[in-house]
């Protein structure tokens, strides 16, 4: 067997939450808040014969990025699908609510999340608005919240909608932002209106070059955490005021482009419609042309 | 939910400079490895948590043959079981114990 070769970055995708956070603030300036060895885990998995993780499948804590002060918190997208149970939430509202006095450069949340855990769904849900209402306070604080979506779960249900109050987003083709996934979709409006069996239409239709494409995120990275840092350094310093101002514009837009797209029967419709050149070929583009193709077509707005 | 405690007298204290290592994940076929060095140097206790009953004996053999190989002496190992087979233990077990031999 031979050794591992170091010409490819590590996969972001492939990550953990603990690896994501090291590789992507500066070296070793990482402190864990109620890490492991804390044992905050779930009062309502045991109630299931289910296991718990040490740290509730995130990891909130401080750093620096690029020598300027942040928080992050990273879930952990293999322990139960990276969802939001009451402690896991918990820790990340606590994170946002430190920033809004705190007032560090940024927040950066590391998304890997199929959205509440239904264990502790009650829980879960009310979590999910403080969490919302947090991110409001710190970005009211003047501090921009920066989401990167990126993990095997992507960014869904409530997590999308956590996503959607994020000041940026940076999101890798791997990456999925939506709130509804692809099973609940088949369940409740079958397998005619979305087959979730079908890969390449759950990522035309949810991933990252979507996402981008349409402005649903507002940086592109490839999966990688040295692409992903760099998205982010870049997105700091661009976030947009937070203000009834900028609500109205994102409301014009949002309007806009559901009404431009609105009856669009699939993506390609959509990037065809934006202008977007052989749009049958997005899905099979590299990040580095993406980005090419990204940055001289796409639906770009500043207004989030 | 089982619960399984073993402790075990090691002839010498695991080495290394860190106080605290974590690794792995609690999925199915994995586990989470917590290493904390909090005992006498001469000590090590494993607790465990699994949701599969039933493996006691196996459990046990692969801590004690950990427990030979790698003399963790010092360090509390708290285990969170995802159904992981036995080879996945041993290996996350080795690197949990290289972590905590690493720098501070």
């Amino acid at each position: 067997m031979s050794a591992p070769t170091a010409d490819r970055a590590p996969s972001w995708y492939e990550a953990s939450a603990r690896a994501r956070l090291a590789a992507l603030l500066d070296r070793a300036s990482f402190t864990e808040f109620l890490g492991p060895a804390a044992r905050e885990t779930s009062p309502h998995l045991p109630l299931f014969d289910l296991p718990r993780a040490f740290d509730d499948g995130i990891v909130v804590g401080r750093g620096t990025l690029d020598d300027r002060p942040v928080l992050a918190a990273a879930q952990e997208g293999r322990f139960m699908g990276g969802a939001f149970g009451e402690v896991h939430a918990a820790k990340l509202t606590g994170l946002l609510r430190a920033a809004a006095e705190l007032r560090p450069a940024a927040v950066l949340i590391l998304f890997d999340t199929g959205g509440v855990r239904l264990q502790e769904a009650n829980a879960g849900e009310t979590a999910i608005s403080e969490i919302m209402r947090a991110i409001v306070e710190v970005r009211r604080a003047g501090v921009p919240v920066v989401g990167l979506v990126g993990g095997r779960a992507g960014a869904y249900g409530g997590g999308g909608l956590i996503a959607g109050t994020c000041a940026r987003l940076v999101v890798s083709e791997q990456g999925r932002i939506a709130v509804s996934g692809p099973e609940v979709i088949e369940t409740n409006h079958g397998v005619e209106e979305f087959d979730s069996k079908d890969r390449a239409l759950v990522w035309r239709t949810m991933g990252g070059k979507h996402r981008a494409l349409t402005g649903g995120a507002d940086a592109y990275a490839a999966d990688t955490a040295e692409a992903f840092r760099a998205a982010a350094l870049r997105l700091i310093d661009r976030a947009p005021a937070f203000d009834l101002e900028t609500m109205r514009a994102e409301q014009a837009r949002l309007e806009a482009r559901l009404e431009r797209h609105g009856t669009a029967g699939d993506a390609p419709d959509i990037w065809s419609a934006l202008g977007v050149p052989e749009s049958g070929r997005v899905s099979a583009l590299g990040d580095d042309a993406f980005a090419e193709l990204l940055a001289s077509s796409g639906d770009s707005h500043d207004a989030r | 939910m089982d619960r399984l405690q073993f402790s075990h007298e090691t002839p010498r204290a695991l080495g290394g400079g860190r106080d605290q290592a974590i690794l792995g994940v609690v999925a199915s076929g994995n586990l989470e490895v917590l290493m904390e060095r909090v005992l006498e140097p001469d000590r090590c206790e494993i607790e465990i948590t699994t949701p599969l009953g039933g493996y006691d004996a196996v459990w046990e053999a692969v801590i004690a043959d950990f427990v030979e190989r790698a003399a963790p002496g010092g360090v509390r190992i708290s285990i969170n079981d995802g159904g992981a087979q036995p080879d996945t233990v041993m290996l996350r077990l080795l690197q949990a114990a290289r972590m905590m031999e690493g720098q501070s």
